[in-house]
Formats: C-alpha cells, sequence, structure tokens
C-alpha cells in the first residue's frame, strides 16, 4: 500500500482523532474511524471519501492550528482524496492529471472549444454566422454529433467503469449479486439526501464559516439535480430520435425543452452558489492541492447551462452557428473531464456511503482490514 | 482598546463556559456588558474547550438524555466522591438549576449529540455536546456578539481595584476598565507551575497541565490579596495519569492512557507500586495521578502484553513494543533485570480465574507486596507494550466562596455587594473534592447564568 505524505498525514491526524473521538456526532468518517485501530491508504482512502469537507470538525476542534497538533481533518482528506482519485485512474497514466487538474481541464476546454469552432465554421463555411432553417443539425449534421459524442461517451463509460471497478475492489464489495441492498438504499439515501452536510443534527454544515448553514446542502441539490435533468434531457431526445422518430428541434413543450430548462437553471443556480460560498470559506479546511480541480469542475457545469441556455434563446438567430459550436465544445470537454476531474466524487462518495451503511450494521471494520494469507 | 477610559454595567473577566453565558445573561437584561478572555481568540474559552459534556438532573427524558436521572440520585453521586466536602445549600441548588441547562444553551444554538448506535454509555446523566465544548463556546460567542456584547481578546486582568468592599475597576494591557458590576470567571490556577510549586515543592515541575495555559489564576490571586474568602487548598488538584509524552500544555483528552487495569504499572525502579486492578478505570483514573506524583521523578510506566491490544481506547502516542521484557527495558530506560523480576514474580502469583473486563472479575494474584486483585492475566505474550505515565493537571479546587447568589464573600465575613463569581475558580464551593463527569460544566453553566442576572440587576438597580 502506499505511503505518501499525504497518507502518512492523513493518518497522524486520524490517529490523534481517535484518541479523542469528540466529533464523532458529526459524520460518518468518525464512526468509520472507531472501528479502527490502525490507519492504512486503503481505509484512508475510504475515510477521506466519506469526507463531505463540511467543516464542522475543524471549527470544533480543540487540536486545531495554532495548538501543535495541527488537526485539520478536512483539508488532509481533501488533499488525500484529490491523490487517490489518480490512484484509480484509468489508464493508470492519466491519474497524473488530478495533480494540477484545474490547468488540465481549463487548456482541455479551450483546446476542445477552438476545435469546435474552427472546424464547424470550416465545415460550414459562410453560413457559420447565419440563420439556420434546421437548428441544429443544418451545422453540424445529426451524424457527425453522434459520432463524436458516441466515440467520446463510450471511452468516457470505460473508464469510469474501470475507476469504479478498481475503487469497489479496494472497499471490498462484493460483486453486485451478493451486495445486501438494503444497506446499499441506505447508502443510496444518504448520497442523495446529502446527510453529511446536516452538521450530524440537522444544523446545517460550518461552511462557508464556522456558522452553521445548509447553503451547501442546498446549492449541491440544485446542481446535482440540474444535471441530471439536463442527462434526462438528452436521454429523453435521443429516445424521441430513434425510438419514436422524432428528431430535434423540439417545441417549448416538449419533455427534452422542459426537463432541459429547469436542469439548465438548476445548473446555474447550483455551481454559482457553490462557487460564491467556496470563495467565501475559510481557506483552512479547503486544502491546499485540489482548489483547480473544485473550481474547474463548477465552472464547466455553468458554462455547459449557461451556453445551452443562450443558444436555446438565439436558435432562430445568425448567433447560432458560434453558440451551437460553443456548447459542443463546452459538454464535450465536460465529457472528456468526467473521468479525470471532480466529477468522479460522486461514484466513490456513494460507494464509500454503501460501505459505511456495511460496517455500520456490522459494526466491524471491512476496508483495509489484513486478509489472513492463504497456506 | 483605544479610548481611555471604559465604563460598563457588568464586567466579565473570564471567556469560558462561566463567563460567557454570565455574559449572555446580563446583555439579555439590557446590560451593558464587556467580556475579557485572556487568551487569544483561537484559544479562547478556558478549559471549556477540552470538555465534552455536562451533567444535568432531569424527571424523564430531556433532549438528548435518556430516562430520569433525579436529585437523589446526583445528590448520592456527588456525596459519593466529595465524601461530604460541599456546601449542601449550593450544591441541591446546583443540581436543581442544572435541568435548565439543555433548553438554555439550545435557544442560543448549542448543539448536542443525539445518542449513536450505543457507542456512549453516559446517555442518561451526560449531555454531550456535538463536536465537543468548542462548538459550545462558537456558538455563544456568536450569540454574544449578536447581543452586543464587548468582547476583547489577549486580555488578561492585571489588577484590580476596589473601594470600601466593593469592586470599582480592573486594569488590562495598561488600561483601567470600569463597570458597576464584576464577574470573576477566570477559572482555576493549574496552569501556573509556581504556585503548584508553592503547594507541591519542586516536583510540580514534571506536571503536565492537561488543559489551557492560561488559566495562570492571576484574577484568583488578586481577589484573594483584596480579602475575597478562600475555599479549598492550592494543593488541592484534579490529577490524572497520562501519557508522559503528552505537550506541556493544553494536550486535553487524547493523552489519557487507558490500559492500567490491563496491565502493570511499574516507577522508574523498575517496581510495582499499586493495585492496578482495585476498580473500573474510570472510577481510579483520577487517584493515578497522585500516585505517579508521589513515585521517583514523577513518572510511571504501564506494561501490557499482546493480550490486551484493542480492549482500549488507542492512544495517541504509539506505545514502546519488544519482544522481550529486558528489550522493553532497555527501550524505555529501565534496569531489565529488576523488571524482568517483577514481571515474573507477578506472572507467578497470578490465581487462575476467568478473565472478564466487563466486570469485577475478581482474578487476581496472591504473596506480593502490591496485589493486583482484578483483571490479573500473566504479561507472557509477546510483543510487549510500554506507555510512559506522568501527572496530568485537569483543574485546581482552590476558589473564592460565594453565595446562593454567586455573590463573592469576603474573609471578614461581609458580602461583596458587586463581585460575583462563576466557574472553576467558584467550583470548590460545590465539588470540594474528587470528579463527577460534567460536574465542572454543570456548576460553571449553572453559576454562570446566576452570576450574569445577579451582576445585572445590581447594575441596573433592580
Amino acid at each position: 500500500m502506499r505511503l505518501t505524505d499525504k497518507v502518512n498525514e492523513a493518518a497522524r491526524v486520524l490517529t490523534i482523532c481517535n484518541a479523542c473521538r469528540y466529533c464523532e456526532g458529526h459524520c460518518a468518517v468518525f464512526q468509520a474511524m472507531e472501528l479502527r485501530l490502525e490507519f492504512n491508504a486503503d481505509n484512508l482512502d475510504y475515510m477521506a471519501n466519506l469526507c463531505h469537507n463540511c467543516g464542522a470538525c475543524y471549527h470544533n476542534c480543540q487540536y486545531a492550528p495554532p495548538h501543535e497538533f495541527n488537526l485539520n481533518v478536512p483539508a488532509a482528506l481533501a488533499e488525500l482524496r484529490q491523490e487517490n482519485y489518480g490512484v484509480f485512474a484509468w489508464p493508470g497514466f492519466m491519474g497524473k492529471l488530478f495533480t494540477n487538474n484545474g490547468l488540465w481541464v481549463t487548456l482541455l476546454s479551450v483546446l476542445i472549444i477552438t476545435a469546435f469552432i474552427v472546424g464547424t465554421s470550416l465545415t460550414v463555411g459562410e453560413d457559420f454566422f447565419q440563420t439556420h432553417d434546421n437548428a441544429f443539425y443544418g451545422i453540424i449534421p445529426h451524424n457527425n454529433l453522434v459520432a463524436i459524442f458516441g466515440s467520446v461517451g463510450a471511452f468516457v463509460a470505460i473508464a469510469l467503469l474501470a475507476s469504479i471497478t478498481k475503487f469497489w475492489q479496494t472497499m471490498r464489495l462484493p460483486n453486485p449479486f451478493s451486495l445486501d441492498w438494503g444497506r446499499v438504499m441506505q447508502g443510496v439515501k444518504d448520497a442523495l439526501t446529502l446527510k453529511y452536510l446536516d452538521g450530524g443534527n440537522g444544523q446545517g454544515c460550518s461552511y462557508p464559516d464556522e456558522t452553521p448553514s445548509m447553503s451547501r446542502r442546498w446549492f449541491h441539490q440544485f446542481t446535482f439535480w440540474g444535471f441530471m435533468l439536463c442527462f434526462a434531457a438528452t436521454s429523453a431526445g435521443t429516445i424521441m430520435h430513434y425510438a419514436f422518430a422524432l428528431p430535434a428541434p423540439y417545441d417549448f413543450i416538449s419533455l427534452p425543452k422542459v426537463l432541459g430548462v429547469l436542469g439548465g437553471i438548476g445548473l446555474i443556480v447550483g455551481p454559482l452558489g457553490l462557487l460564491h460560498i467556496k470563495a467565501k470559506a475559510t481557506p483552512d479546511v479547503k486544502g491546499k492541492t485540489n482548489k483547480g480541480m473544485d473550481v474547474s469542475f463548477l465552472v464547466l457545469l455553468l458554462l455547459t447551462s449557461i451556453t445551452g441556455l443562450i443558444l436555446m434563446a438565439v436558435r432562430d438567430t445568425a448567433l447560432v452557428g458560434i453558440m451551437l459550436s460553443l456548447h459542443l465544445g463546452v459538454v464535450l470537454t465536460l465529457f472528456l473531464s468526467m473521468p479525470y476531474g471532480k466529477f468522479i466524487h460522486g461514484f466513490y462518495r456513494l460507494i464509500a456511503l454503501i460501505v459505511f451503511a456495511i460496517e455500520k450494521e456490522k459494526h466491524e471494520a471491512i476496508v483495509g482490514v489484513d486478509i489472513p494469507e492463504k497456506e | 482598546m483605544q479610548n481611555d477610559q471604559k465604563n460598563f454595567d457588568v464586567l466579565v473577566a473570564g471567556g469560558g463556559q462561566a463567563g460567557i453565558i454570565a455574559a449572555i445573561c446580563a446583555a439579555e437584561k439590557g446590560a451593558k456588558v464587556c467580556l475579557l478572555e485572556g487568551a487569544p481568540r483561537t484559544h479562547r474559552g478556558g478549559n471549556t474547550r477540552h470538555t465534552r459534556n455536562l451533567r444535568p438532573m432531569h424527571i424523564g427524558p430531556l433532549s438528548v438524555l435518556s430516562g430520569t436521572y433525579d436529585e437523589d440520585e446526583y445528590w448520592d453521586d456527588l456525596m459519593r466522591v466529595t465524601k461530604g466536602k460541599t456546601n449542601e445549600e449550593l450544591a441541591r441548588m446546583t443540581l436543581r438549576r442544572s435541568t435548565e441547562c439543555v433548553e438554555w444553551l439550545e435557544k442560543r444554538g448549542v448543539q448536542f449529540q443525539p445518542p449513536l448506535g450505543g457507542t456512549l454509555h453516559l446517555g442518561r446523566t451526560n449531555a454531550f455536546f456535538m463536536g465537543g465544548g468548542k462548538q459550545l463556546l462558537n456558538a455563544l460567542y456568536r450569540h454574544g456578539e449578536k447581543l452586543g456584547i464587548e468582547i476583547h481578546y489577549d486580555a488578561m486582568v492585571s489588577d484590580i481595584e476596589f473601594e470600601d468592599d466593593a469592586f470599582k475597576n480592573v486594569t488590562v494591557n495598561d488600561q483601567k476598565i470600569y463597570a458597576k458590576s464584576f464577574v470573576a470567571a477566570a477559572g482555576g490556577f493549574e496552569a501556573n507551575i509556581d504556585w503548584l510549586k508553592e503547594a507541591w515543592g519542586d516536583v510540580a515541575e514534571n506536571f503536565i497541565i492537561r488543559g489551557t495555559p492560561y488559566n495562570t489564576g492571576g484574577l484568583l490571586k488578586l481577589l484573594l490579596k483584596n480579602g475575597a474568602e478562600q475555599i479549598g487548598e492550592p494543593d488541592q488538584c484534579h490529577a490524572v495519569a497520562i501519557d508522559g509524552r503528552a505537550p506541556k500544555f493544553d494536550g486535553g483528552i487524547c493523552t489519557r492512557v487507558d490500559c492500567v487495569s490491563l496491565g502493570v504499572v511499574v516507577n522508574k525502579n523498575a517496581e510495582r507500586f499499586y493495585d492496578e486492578g482495585e476498580d473500573f478505570w474510570p472510577k481510579r483514573y483520577a487517584i493515578w495521578g497522585r500516585l505517579v506524583a508521589a513515585q521517583p521523578d514523577q513518572v510511571a510506566h504501564v506494561i501490557i502484553d499482546q493480550k490486551a491490544k484493542g480492549s482500549f481506547m488507542p492512544p495517541v502516542f504509539p506505545a514502546e513494543t519488544a519482544n522481550t521484557i529486558p528489550e522493553l527495558a532497555n527501550k524505555i530506560g529501565l534496569n531489565a533485570e529488576t523488571l524482568e523480576k517483577t514481571i515474573s514474580e507477578y506472572n507467578a502469583a497470578v490465581q487462575p480465574g476467568d478473565f472478564d473486563h466487563t466486570e469485577l472479575d475478581g482474578v487476581h494474584t496472591e504473596g506480593l507486596d502490591v496485589n493486583k486483585t482484578n483483571w490479573a492475566r500473566p504479561i507472557d505474550t509477546p510483543p510487549y507494550s510500554a506507555y510512559c505515565l506522568r501527572p496530568g493537571i485537569t483543574f485546581t479546587y482552590l476558589g473564592v466562596a460565594v453565595t446562593d447568589k454567586a455573590q463573592m464573600k469576603m474573609a471578614n465575613g461581609a458580602l461583596c455587594k458587586n463581585v460575583f463569581a462563576a466557574g472553576e475558580i467558584m467550583a470548590g464551593n460545590v465539588l470540594g473534592q474528587g470528579y463527577l463527569a460534567g460536574i465542572g460544566m454543570t456548576i460553571g453553566n449553572v453559576f454562570g447564568r446566576i452570576a450574569g442576572n445577579e451582576a445585572a440587576n445590581h447594575a441596573l438597580n433592580r
């Protein structure tokens, strides 16, 4: 198992926490910690992914800096998360993208958006800045779109699946057929309700400052459900296209439009709110090496919804060509960065919460426990 | 503090639970209040920062508390630990008024921890603060700021002036602050090694202070010098055995070592000196500070074997470990032959029995100068582990005498009309000796409220 600085720091911090335990009421991290006497990369990766970075344990810590124990659980675990996202990435060498993630994602967006605009304007030629009767397939043919997004989507799906499988195995989950589905549902519920952003008592988390607040939980829900609605809009469009031979464009009162507009609003309110409270938050709790990763993901989500809504508004104007290229460029960047950016946190968080539900019921540590070697 | 002269209705010295509560109560009554905290903001709150719970009396379930904890049972518990060294009138009033603690705090934003699937054994008698005492402080300071209390950090009182047995002003950072009423809530003197040495001699140099380094007893000394009636003796302190590698100050809860009853304890001469299995550890840990303090160089070592591992709270510092007793002795600087002799004599004296750490199992040794009366298992399964122990001082009992209105009594029998005391500085009135989990915070809470209200009443002529 790896013994990096970040693993060592998380182990140092949680060893002190485990002798104190005052924070056990705040969240799952501390309850998982109490099932253990020793820490290693596996169980620390598990606890790091249980941590929602709410900050309560930092603000309430009797050993927080300037105390010589210098405890900062949320920062130690945030930095460890960023490291272990890289460890579980597929293919392995792509894990390097998690260091300086913000820079990579920014470069990728610039590259892809430029490519889309240049590529589209070259193909469309003089009509690029014209209105189009058949927006959008008149600008980029449907089959080209399917080819680009289909192949990227397939790669992304494989990369996500491979990373998730690796994490799943490290978390010692059995094959999906032997899962305890009651505990799985508990984990899903804790993930969907963002239970561990409630501070432990429903008072809310200590974010952006020491005062308990529900703002993080709400903005995250806007972001998550906004994303899911946009995803549902695209799926609805795909089904209508292929199953019912109803190709785009769609009326304003249609399933893809309604879902897309609602999702788009969620994906503006949510990321804006999260970026705002992130900027205000006490710098100490955020971790130092992972800032770019969080911010670049939120900005991509925000750009996706903003360009999407503008595109809808300018569909019948001369700006449709440039807006479509811009929007598709942003969406493609978002797609490509999914396995190599903050997006991946949702899967790992969900898996960690399912493992926690199992460990809690058994009252026994599962992740990171030595397996006796077979004779 | 910019102005040359400051005037307040109520001035509170000390920003732990008792002090901030007194300030809040006074401000809620409409008084103009100033709170002086000796520590910087990051270390505000005295020993409250290291606390975890308080102990409210309750008939029927109350907030996070289950069952009933009535006055009779509470009183019996208090009598058991203090052995009668209490002021019954003040003590009974404290118990009765402790019923209001939880609701009072919850109304001002303090969060309590709901019971977690049975991991806490004290769900009936003790209400735990979510995240610990610092969460309570953060909530109360936020509330206090909203009420407009003027709060100063790094504001240690260096002098106090009385006129005709009444408070006039204090000096803080070379500036005088005047007020109509004064609340003394600045804690004990356990962080003042020189003062401890006056009572204990040079051995106090080897004491570790578990709590805040800012409880240096300056205000307590000033009050006594100005004629306050003293309660308790300077050599009285709550002393437990903690890890010898703990920081000199502020190590808090996590420096405790919980495996004494599972092993044997030897001094620097590698000899045992007290029955490690006399009673359950929670009932005995508070005598081990004094026991270790009485040993040469105020140091001891607890030695366990592999059988004990995992059956006690994990300590914060790793144990010294070795595969043989002599090797372990060398690692911790003890005489290898003596330690081997001590352990083998102990092992030979162990009588057969069924070990059970959850009850007084009576598994004991026979024929030793110092026998172990429970949980005596041979130390024979390597690897062996050792933890160094030193006396860790939690708090002191010496304080000023008060009335049931938290009003400070003078040594000449008079009452000081405008000085009120709350918290550790007067806890000795109720807790003359011993300790009961959460009682310190309960006294601080009850007397903080009384002192704040009375101080405001006096200042506002009500």
